[in-house]
């Protein structure tokens, strides 16, 4: 499974991208943040206020319920601010 | 392609007129350029901005398709840049044709209002020594609420 960070959540985790392999009863996005936090401060810090957390799961906008696979490109942004 | 993400400058009259091509049906077009705009409280000295390239081109297609979908539109397109600006410096552009000047303008603004709240770019300003990242106004979800229609979701 391929993690995207993007703008300031990138820059709280210390990270762009990584591939992660997290044990079968993650099964949803909401599941898949609360591993992540656990990995660490800097995950904690960064997804600990979920309304400014926005997921996208193979370019599409996903809710926190939508469910993952091991196959998934699964993109973390806060929200956006372009145009 | 009728959309493009790019860290490039682009010329909107040029733009314009390679979609033009001496289209001899084009009665109107409307052209949207968005700026870097310095501030008088805050100033500004530059702006980067990052994008997801992939999924932003994907919802650009949504736009153009949904635009083209509910105006008569000869052509539309539609240019972000990412990258590193300074203040004036363009950073979007969208340009509508159509036959008759209310199909241009009302998709110009759609295209617009769909881009600031559903296209994945963020901008980080820095200000002096302080960077700050810029979220969505609640304007700008405002003004794209009134697009909703059953069907269409711009998230």
């Amino acid at each position: 499974m391929k993690i995207i960070y993007f703008a300031w959540l990138r820059s709280k985790i210390g990270l762009a991208e990584e591939v992660i392999n997290p044990p079968p009863q993650i099964q949803t996005v909401e599941h898949l943040l609360s591993w992540l936090e656990q990995k660490g401060p800097n995950y904690q810090e960064a997804l600990k206020n979920r309304t400014v957390v926005k997921v996208a799961v193979n370019q599409k906008y996903v809710g926190f319920s939508h469910p993952i696979q091991l196959n998934d490109e699964i993109a973390l942004f806060p929200p956006i601010s372009g145009g | 392609m009728p959309y493009r993400i790019q860290p490039e400058d682009f010329i909107p009259d040029h733009e314009t007129e390679i979609l033009l091509h001496g289209n001899r049906h084009v009665g109107a077009v409307v052209t949207f350029v968005g700026y870097v705009r310095d501030s008088l409280n805050k100033p500004l000295d530059s702006m980067t901005l990052e994008c997801y390239q992939s999924m932003a081109l994907q919802q650009l297609h949504m736009i153009e398709q949904e635009a083209k979908k509910r105006w008569s539109l000869i052509d539309c397109l539609i240019i972000h840049r990412y990258g590193y600006l300074q203040p004036s410096a363009r950073i979007v552009l969208a340009v509508s044709l159509s036959s008759h000047r209310a199909d241009a303008f009302n998709s110009c603004q759609f295209i617009m209002d769909m881009v600031k709240v559903s296209v994945p770019v963020w901008k980080k300003e820095q200000h002096g020594l302080n960077t700050d990242w810029i979220g969505t106004k609640t304007s700008d979800l405002e003004a794209a609420q009134k697009w909703k229609q059953p069907g269409f979701d711009f998230k």
